[in-house]
């Protein structure tokens, strides 16, 4: 009895670790005649829905169909990505697309990959490196993002903003550029006060209990910003518990990022009135760049913000991750 | 001060919840002599010693030191150490995992560097002068337990104390080992160290020993003169009563008409397991009492282990009551009503942070089920009636066991299997560093159990004991039974040669 | 002494009673309790405000800071249960309840997503129950993987539950190919918000009834008397019958019962999840609120309800520290001081002062009765 139990356990960590090593292995295939040979590195599509739309799209655009012969690879962690920029290298690709888990220790194999005359594209994250070392940069611009939704806000003309504003981890990309659109928007209005801001580090179970203590306190507000969708619904489900109307032409605006599918369904639905765009798809920038070349170093993607009276139908389904 | 008295302890008392350790005990230790400080467990030996050593801080009196004038305040065991006395526990407190070099020297180098090299080499000196089988640079776990007690011992020394206090240090030594040591302790002597020696061993107090002190209930009982103290008095003021001859026990109860042709309440054939013992045959009657002796690591206890499916068997037939039975593990042998006191009290035995309640009725109720626990009253109810039939001497049944004396300890233990109800007890040194009148306490009851017609297996390393209590006796060598000695062969000198081995 | 003891010899005097809560372990927790609600009361006694008012399903609903806070800290209370359990049986602590609740989660949304929210009641509630019976299930054989790891390959519990701890929440990703679910289904929101027509949140009525489940459990078996005995020494345990291993692998599928009980909860309150952060960090606040109970985190004894207190007492500084309007970037230090204030009042240092004061206090009162006979 007790042998087999631990031979069932044992059993199960062997597969897990098999498992694993298939992961890591990557796909392989000879190269073809005519075709393009892309060696793409990204993070963990399982890291975030982000991930996994921009994984989707890399894999929709980078096909036989469209001339390309694609190699992937994953991993969260900077030097396994190192390693597979190597091997893809010395497999001889013609372009190394990469979305690099650490901004440092790319110079190196960057470099060797020009001796090779391998062309380099950045997508998502940049990298400390020479420019020299890459064609092109194609990167999201957070403080942008914030900029057009604070903007946005501040179209709907009320007469006084009382925010709960609710944000990501502290020191992230997407937190520092949205925290700081509205920072400098309420120090230079009179009329923009934040009544709470806390951060709930992305998840919605934090973002209801900070709203919630804002309504236990009694204090009055009337514009939830929050620095993704999860928080956002987080704190709408606050407010539904203690019957505070949100959403268009209610007591309170919710302003959400990331555009998930869902999160613009609730903006059709009226019930959420902003949702501000981080761009997934870079696909189609790296597809021009490679037919067309590299008009710029840096680009940078262009990024919609969503307005709940203006959405439609269509741009749920084109948007929607 | 007198002239020529290293310490002494005035109106010393202690307190814990409910226990008057200690009540106004005096205590003089002269230079250059051996003090033996005597008592049964829970008399308050270890509890002066602890508060000497700055381990507990005393709740009264005054310490007072050679070379220092007015009262002396111990609040640390750094402070004892720095005021010259020096300890060694009966339980090996050194670092298993550093080699005996750093033992001797662990935190008293001077300043951030340490000379190695000069370390290796002093303490290689101070071995070789000791006679101390070990290697400075050897790792202290490796050494046998003697080894590692002399190691503490040579610490001791080298840290030139005026006051050296030695608590059961020899209650894992060998004969030869003891008297390595007590000549270590007479040369220390010879120098005026003044040595106060804790020792259940009786004939060792009358060896080496100059002075005795004697305490009772945290009670000063006197002083004495080594010469003007028989033993027998002496265990009469340690027990506080006339002590009755040992001997006489045996003759209060019926032993000797077992019916040896009946069917043995447990029998064993070829049983063997993975603990290196040979196959070997094994057969308890009704209201007999037998044992197993031999030297330790002979297999005494891995034999009755085997028995009660402590370790795993691998090989035999087990008949309970003519029966064949399967015994795998503990619960087996319970529920057959076979019941063990392993012989490493502390790791096999107590259960520390319970209560002395929980641990009574530990055993009585795996057998009841998970699912039929006893009520709370029921459970006072029982340890109430063995605490009191046993005489425990406990605060409460609520007071973790850990913090009663070893003694009462090995009779909660008891009481745990005498609750359970078992028709055959094994009790793997029960006497084991307890003090003289439970140890006697034990014979009896053991004795007193098999009157009821109980079945018991005793192993003691004492053999006298063991005489006195067995009506059969199985010895073993090297993992195998060589002999089985009963009625007239039931002597001293019959097993120490049976266990010798040879055909002289 | 100024006031007579009054029923020095018939039974228990009031001092005895204040001297047995004095020295008790449920001591610390309540006094960390009490500390948040003198500075709440100093700060702003509103904070202690609850009313009565209309919801927006159109129901009454109790609302309020001490409401949010019973209602927060179910999860946690949950989850202290099962971590006291395994903390006393194996001497350490499951850190993967974080990862296992996201793969409990992610169970429950696996099974309800695809629902169309026009489904009769009885139907919905067919589903949740099989949702909810299968994720006990599967939290429950990732407890029983846990709990096998540490008893039969006697692995350091932190080190075995690292496994789950690194990979749970991939795994929770893949159950649902990781899309971001979000349901409609307002009944479905009932077990994490409100009950219609019932003001207090069920999420405190789920955390009664494990609370009573527990107690009923540590009334009617022998699990405390056992793993206790299995967390202070298991080479004795076995010589009297118990079978340590079977009791570390109960207590960790035990763990793996209450987590499943928290994941359904969790995505209940939001409908939704997030597979990267829901529960995150829980594992070290339940091993917290262990702590706070003034349990040994090494095993051995144990006491269930200071564990319980502790976690209220965590979530009641967490609503605390948001209701003080604590910067974002500080509120993790705010939350440390706090802590290493309650944990030095819990460590073994300070306790065995404590006893040393019990000690002399049983002294001096033996010693008053001595004198006065």
């Amino acid at each position: 009895m007790k042998k087999l139990v631990k031979m069932i356990v044992s059993t199960l960590l062997i597969g897990a670790m098999a498992l694993s090593f298939c992961a890591c292995a990557g796909k392989g295939g000879k190269k073809e005649g005519g075709l393009i040979k892309v060696g793409i590195i990204n993070n963990d599509p399982n890291e975030s829905g982000y991930r996994t739309a921009n994984d989707r799209d890399m894999k929709a655009t980078f096909t036989k169909e469209n001339g390309y012969d694609p190699y992937f690879y994953y991993s969260l962690k900077n030097e396994e990505q190192i390693a597979a920029a190597q091997k893809f290298i010395q497999d001889d690709v013609d372009y190394l697309l990469i979305s690099a888990a650490g901004t440092s220790g790319w110079d190196g194999v960057l470099e060797q990959a020009k001796k090779a005359g391998i062309k380099v594209i950045l997508f998502d994250r940049t990298i400390d490196a020479s420019e020299d070392l890459y064609e092109a940069s194609i990167v999201s611009d957070m403080a942008k993002e914030g900029e057009q939704a604070v903007s946005w806000l501040a179209s709907q003309n009320l007469s006084e903003y009382k925010i709960i504003h609710i944000q990501g981890v502290m020191g992230s990309s997407a937190q520092i550029g949205r925290s700081g659109a509205l920072d400098t928007k309420v120090a230079a209005e009179a009329n923009w006060t934040i009544v709470q801001q806390q951060t709930a580090e992305w998840s919605e179970e934090t973002a209801q209990q900070i709203t919630q203590a804002v309504i236990d306190s009694g204090e009055s507000f009337n514009v939830i910003y929050a620095e993704n969708d999860n928080m956002a619904k987080g704190a709408v489900a606050a407010l539904d518990k203690a019957n505070i109307s949100h959403g268009v032409g209610k007591d309170v605006i919710v302003i959400g990022f990331d555009c998930n599918t869902w999160a613009l369904e609730e903006l059709v639905a009226g019930n959420w009135n902003y949702d501000g765009q981080c761009n997934p798809f870079q696909a189609s920038y790296i597809d021009d760049i490679i037919k067309n070349g590299a008009k710029q170093k840096v680009v940078i993607m262009e990024e919609k913000g969503f307005d709940a009276t203006t959405i439609t139908k269509d741009d749920v389904t084109k948007y929607g991750i | 001060m007198e002239q020529g008295t290293v310490l002494e302890m005035r109106g010393i008392c202690k307190y814990f919840p409910g226990v008057r350790a200690l009540e106004q005990v005096d205590f003089t230790l002269r230079e250059g002599e051996i003090h033996a400080l005597m008592g049964e467990n829970g008399a308050g030996k270890s509890t002066l010693i602890k508060v000497l050593t700055g381990v507990y801080p005393k709740d009264g009196g005054v310490i007072l030191l050679s070379g220092t004038d007015g009262p002396v305040h111990i609040k640390s065991p750094q402070d004892a150490q720095n005021a010259g006395i020096a300890t060694v526990y009966q339980e090996i407190t050194l670092c298993p995992n550093l080699t005996v070099a750093e033992n001797m020297y662990i935190g008293r180098t001077k300043g951030p560097v340490t000379n190695w090299r000069k370390m290796i080499s002093d303490a290689g000196r101070l071995l070789d002068e000791l006679g101390i089988p070990a290697h400075p640079k050897q790792q202290l776990g490796n050494c046998s337990i003697a080894v590692q007690q002399m190691v503490a011992i040579a610490r001791a020394v080298d840290m030139e104390c005026k006051v050296l206090i030695l608590d059961e240090p020899t209650s894992s030594l060998d004969e030869q080992e003891v008297q390595k040591l007590f000549k270590l302790m007479r040369d220390l002597k010879a120098k005026g160290v003044g040595i106060i020696f804790v020792t259940h061993f009786l004939e060792q107090v009358y060896e080496v020993c100059d002075r005795i002190t004697v305490l009772r209930d945290g009670q000063l009982v006197g002083e004495y003169i080594i010469e003007d103290l028989p033993r027998v008095q002496l265990v009469s003021k340690m027990l506080g009563k006339d002590f009755d001859d040992m001997a006489d026990i045996k003759s209060d109860s019926d032993t000797e008409n077992i019916d040896y042709e009946s069917t043995p309440v447990y029998e064993a054939m070829g049983l063997t397991g993975t603990t290196g013992i040979k196959p070997f045959d094994f057969e308890i009657h009704k209201g007999e009492v037998n044992g197993f002796t031999g030297l330790l690591g002979s297999g005494r206890s891995e034999s009755v282990r085997a028995i009660f499916g402590a370790d795993r068997v691998t090989r035999g037939v087990v008949r309970i009551d003519g029966k064949p039975v399967k015994i795998r593990k503990p619960l087996d042998a319970m529920k057959h009503g076979i019941s063990y006191l392993p012989e490493d009290r502390k790791l096999d035995g107590i259960v520390g942070d319970l209560s002395v309640r929980d641990n009574i009725i530990l055993a009585l109720q795996v057998m009841k089920g998970f699912f039929k626990p006893f009520s709370r009253a029921q459970a006072e109810q029982f340890a109430d009636e063995y605490i009191k039939l046993l005489n425990i001497k406990t605060a409460s049944s609520d007071t973790p066991i850990k913090s009663l004396s070893g003694g009462n300890q090995q009779k909660v233990i008891l009481a745990r299997w005498l609750l359970a109800n078992p028709v055959y007890l094994i009790l793997d040194e029960p006497t084991r560093g307890i003090d003289v009148g439970t140890k006697v306490e034990i014979q009896k009851l053991v004795l007193k159990l098999a009157s009821e017609g109980k079945s018991v297996t005793f192993i003691s390393s004492e053999i006298d004991e063991m005489i006195r209590t067995c009506s059969r006796l199985i010895v073993m060598r090297d993992g195998k039974v060589v002999g089985e000695l009963k009625g007239k062969d039931l002597n001293q000198n019959k097993i120490m040669a049976t266990i010798a081995g040879g055909e002289s | 002494m100024t006031t007579p003891e009054p029923k020095l010899k018939t039974g228990r005097s009031v001092k005895d009673i204040f001297g047995k809560l004095f020295f008790n372990q449920l001591l610390i927790p309540l006094v960390a309790l009490l500390f948040l609600v003198i500075l709440n009361l100093f700060a702003d006694p509103s904070f202690f405000k609850i009313t009565l008012e209309k919801s927006s399903t159109g129901f009454y609903i109790l609302s309020g800071n001490l409401i949010s806070i019973i209602d927060n800290g179910s999860e946690l209370a949950i989850l202290a249960i099962g971590m006291t359990l395994v903390t006393a049986a194996s001497g350490g602590q499951d850190i993967s309840v974080g990862s296992a609740i996201a793969i409990a989660g992610s169970i429950v949304l696996r099974v309800i997503k695809g629902l169309s929210p026009s489904i009769s009641g009885g139907e919905l509630a067919l589903y949740l129950i099989f949702a909810f019976v299968l994720c006990v299930i599967v939290s429950a054989l990732f407890g029983a993987f846990n709990g096998a790891l540490v008893a039969f390959f006697k692995i350091q519990p932190m080190v075995a539950t690292l496994i789950l701890f690194t990979a749970g929440r991939s795994i929770a990703a893949w159950i649902n190919n990781n899309e971001n679910i979000s349901i409609n289904d307002d009944r479905f929101k009932y077990f994490g918000n409100f009950l219609p027509g019932i003001p207090v949140p069920t999420p405190v009525f789920i955390s009664a009834i494990c609370m009573i489940v527990i107690a009923v459990v540590l009334k009617f078996t022998n699990l405390r008397l056992y793993s206790q005995a299995v967390g202070i020494n298991s080479s004795s345990s076995r010589l009297n019958g118990i079978n340590p291993k079977m009791i570390k692998l109960l207590t960790f599928i035990i763990l793996g019962v209450c987590v499943a009980v928290c994941g359904f909860i969790k995505v209940s309150r939001t409908a939704s999840i997030t597979y990267a952060v829901i529960a995150n960090n829980i594992e070290m606040d339940a091993i917290l609120a262990v702590a706070l109970g003034g349990n040994n985190l090494g095993g051995g004894k144990f006491n269930m309800t200071a564990s319980i207190i502790g976690a209220y007492v965590i979530q009641f500084l967490t609503t605390t520290l948001f209701k003080f309007k604590v910067s974002s970037t500080a509120i993790s230090a705010y939350k440390a001081v706090v802590v290493i204030f309650l944990i030095i009042l819990s460590a073994p240092v300070v306790r065995r002062g404590l006893s040393n004061l019990k000690n002399k206090y049983i002294a001096s009162r033996s010693q008053v009765k001595k004198e006065g006979v």
